[in-house]
């Protein structure tokens, strides 16, 4: 299938974009579409991108103030109505400070509402290790009934926002604070539930989502300098995972390296390992944060010394094919 | 829907009394002392205040009722039954495996309940975001009840829905505090005190009343004073007895959730409960 990627991939001059402008861009399409959807903030209405949507529907906007359990739990409350609401914060806050009211009034009770998580990750940057959240993967994916997506640009972010939308779930989008590279176009498939093989490949597969995908095709353009055949698989939706496309990718390459901006603990990379441990054991390689914090810092110099550059996962994958039999299973 | 006069009123509050006692002996578990004292408040609720269907839960223009104290379900779930909800048979399930009328109340297991709610704090902002989206549809003649406990007052996401409600002025919403002053550990004022609870609220923003949560009368005035106030939201803290009813339960902390009826003590609340409180006796008793 062709992806339709743009033809930069890895080129300075590549466009760049945070995510959270796509999410921006869904919602007041999304908004535009539905009159039932509503939107609510804790008091980050610039940051979180929500201002066009605020802007054009000021009536279906609700300000909550710096109160994140009383933001995800109105949100649920306005569910109740009918209404399908957008709730936001950085990630830290939402999910972080109110995973309970999620798990109860949203999961339990079932409710469609979607909990954007803004300034995920280390890319974060100067704020520090406090709004560095790195442990929201594992806290939403744990949860059932809760769909769980990391777009990889600013492109499958609006995809994204718009498909949440439609979906009637307790959804989840994870989002960065920092400029990515946007390397899909309008013409990249994206549905929810669904993995991309967006370059074939024999050697080894790089399974990768959210922001880190793009460092993954970087990685694999090096690899490939050095006579090396990287299958790199996207999985911007986390939860459900689409085991039959992982699973393929993973029996026909035999080796599999994951990456994530976030703790590998619990994560994305541990969601791959559980899925092959299952119906294609081998070893998986699990790069993001191991089990430490952030800390302020430029967003590219953090990920540098954090080892989550296309560099790093190009020696990664050296290193993997060194010690690693293929494991066909 | 009905409406009760004010003495069957009563006596239906009375027969949920006895519900609940059933409902604990026959669970082996559950909270005992605050269905207890909500009795009089949910037969008034269920049984004259609250525009409602039984027939039809799902009925568009119904008031909603969050119960925020979730853990108080089995007074809840004995209304509703009595109500027709649902057969009075099935209230002996209460906590029972495959049950629709789960510890807590969940949504998905019973029409009619709402929102799941048991983690204390929550059902404020739950009822909150029902009265915006009414506010945001410009739905009138329409209310959201949220009965609370005092105890969950502890939690900040309360104080949260508390400034969120008065900021968004919504007068479609009322609150209703079973303030029996007792929670898990202790009396309220010993464990973390709240008073005094009606400045607290009065500085919040809210219009407050404060009433006997045992007399039907006030209870339904207070709530029509409460439909009629439209600047700011409403509370009505009504004082009640935990345990209410059940004279060695009354007053006393313990009977709050650790202790269930030994089947002697049921048999004893139910004879007193039967005899409206010592006003009519009968042989067999």
């Amino acid at each position: 299938m062709d992806m339709h990627l743009v033809d930069n991939i890895g080129a300075d001059g590549i466009k760049q974009e945070s995510n959270r402008k796509g999410f921006g861009r869904g919602l007041l399409a999304a908004g535009q579409q539905n009159d039932q959807i509503v939107a609510l903030c804790a008091d980050l209405t610039e940051s979180t991108q929500m201002a066009p949507f605020a802007k054009e529907f000021p009536q279906r906007f609700v300000q909550v103030g710096v109160a994140e359990q009383n933001l995800v739990t109105v949100g649920a409350g306005m569910a109740a109505m009918g209404k399908i609401p957008f709730v936001s914060s950085y990630a830290a806050f939402a999910p972080g400070r109110c995973w309970e009211q999620i798990r109860t009034t949203i999961c339990l009770n079932e409710r469609p509402v979607k909990v954007v998580g803004s300034h995920a990750g280390i890319s974060v940057g100067p704020d520090g290790a406090t709004h560095q959240m790195l442990e929201d993967i594992a806290l939403m994916r744990s949860l059932p009934h809760m769909v769980v997506v990391a777009p990889a640009d600013s492109v499958e972010a609006e995809k994204a926002t718009l498909a949440i939308a439609a979906n009637d779930k307790p959804s989840y989008l994870r989002l960065s604070r920092a400029d990515g590279a946007v390397f899909t176009t309008k013409d990249t498939p994206f549905k929810i539930g669904q993995a991309y093989v967006l370059q074939q490949g024999t050697d080894i597969a790089i399974m990768a989502t959210g922001s880190m995908t793009y460092q993954a095709l970087v990685a694999a353009k090096k690899l490939a300098k050095d006579g090396i055949s990287t299958e790199v698989v996207h999985v911007p939706t986390i939860k459900p995972l689409d085991a039959d496309t992982i699973v393929a990718s993973a029996r026909k390459c035999g080796r599999v390296i994951t990456v994530e901006e976030a703790q590998i603990a619990a994560g994305f990379g541990s969601a791959i390992a559980e899925l092959l441990s299952e119906t294609a054991p081998m070893p998986v390689k699990r790069m993001g944060m191991q089990d430490r914090f952030g800390e302020s810092g430029e967003p590219a110099e953090l990920l540098k010394h954090f080892g989550l550059t296309a560099d790093h996962i190009a020696m990664q994958a050296h290193g993997w094919i060194d010690q690693m039999p293929q494991y066909h299973r | 829907m009905m409406q009760l006069a004010i003495p069957q009123i009563q006596k239906m509050a009375n027969t949920i009394r006895m519900d609940i006692i059933n409902m604990l002996e026959a669970a082996g578990s559950g909270h005992a002392a605050g269905p207890l004292d909500l009795a009089d408040i949910f037969a008034t609720l269920y049984f004259n205040v609250l525009r409602h269907d039984p027939k039809n839960p799902d009925w568009a223009d119904r008031d909603i009722l969050v119960l925020s104290n979730g853990h108080c379900a089995p007074v809840r779930y004995a209304a509703m039954a009595r109500a027709g909800y649902f057969d009075v048979s099935e209230l002996k399930t209460l906590r029972k495996f495959g049950t629709r009328l789960q510890g807590h109340p969940e949504r998905t297991r019973l029409p009619g309940v709402e929102t799941t709610s048991g983690p204390l704090g929550s059902g404020l902002s739950q009822a909150a975001g029902m009265a915006k989206a009414m506010q945001i549809d410009g739905q009138t003649g329409r209310w959201v009840y949220c009965v609370t406990s005092d105890g969950e007052m502890n939690e900040g996401n309360y104080w949260e829905a508390v400034m969120f409600a008065a900021a968004h002025k919504l007068h479609n919403l009322i609150v209703i505090i079973d303030r029996n002053n007792i929670q898990i550990d202790g009396n309220t004022e010993d464990v973390m005190p709240l008073e005094t609870l009606r400045d607290k609220w009065e500085s919040f923003g809210w219009h407050v009343q404060e009433i006997d949560g045992h007399n039907v009368e006030s209870i339904i005035d207070a709530c029509s004073m409460a439909r009629a106030i439209v600047e700011k939201p409403t509370v009505i803290i009504a004082h009640t007895i935990p345990g209410k009813g059940v004279p060695f339960m009354e007053y006393d902390y313990h009977w709050h959730g650790g202790l269930i009826p030994t089947p002697q003590q049921a048999k004893d609340a139910l004879t007193r409960l039967r005899s409206l409180n010592g006003k009519i006796s009968g042989d067999h008793d």
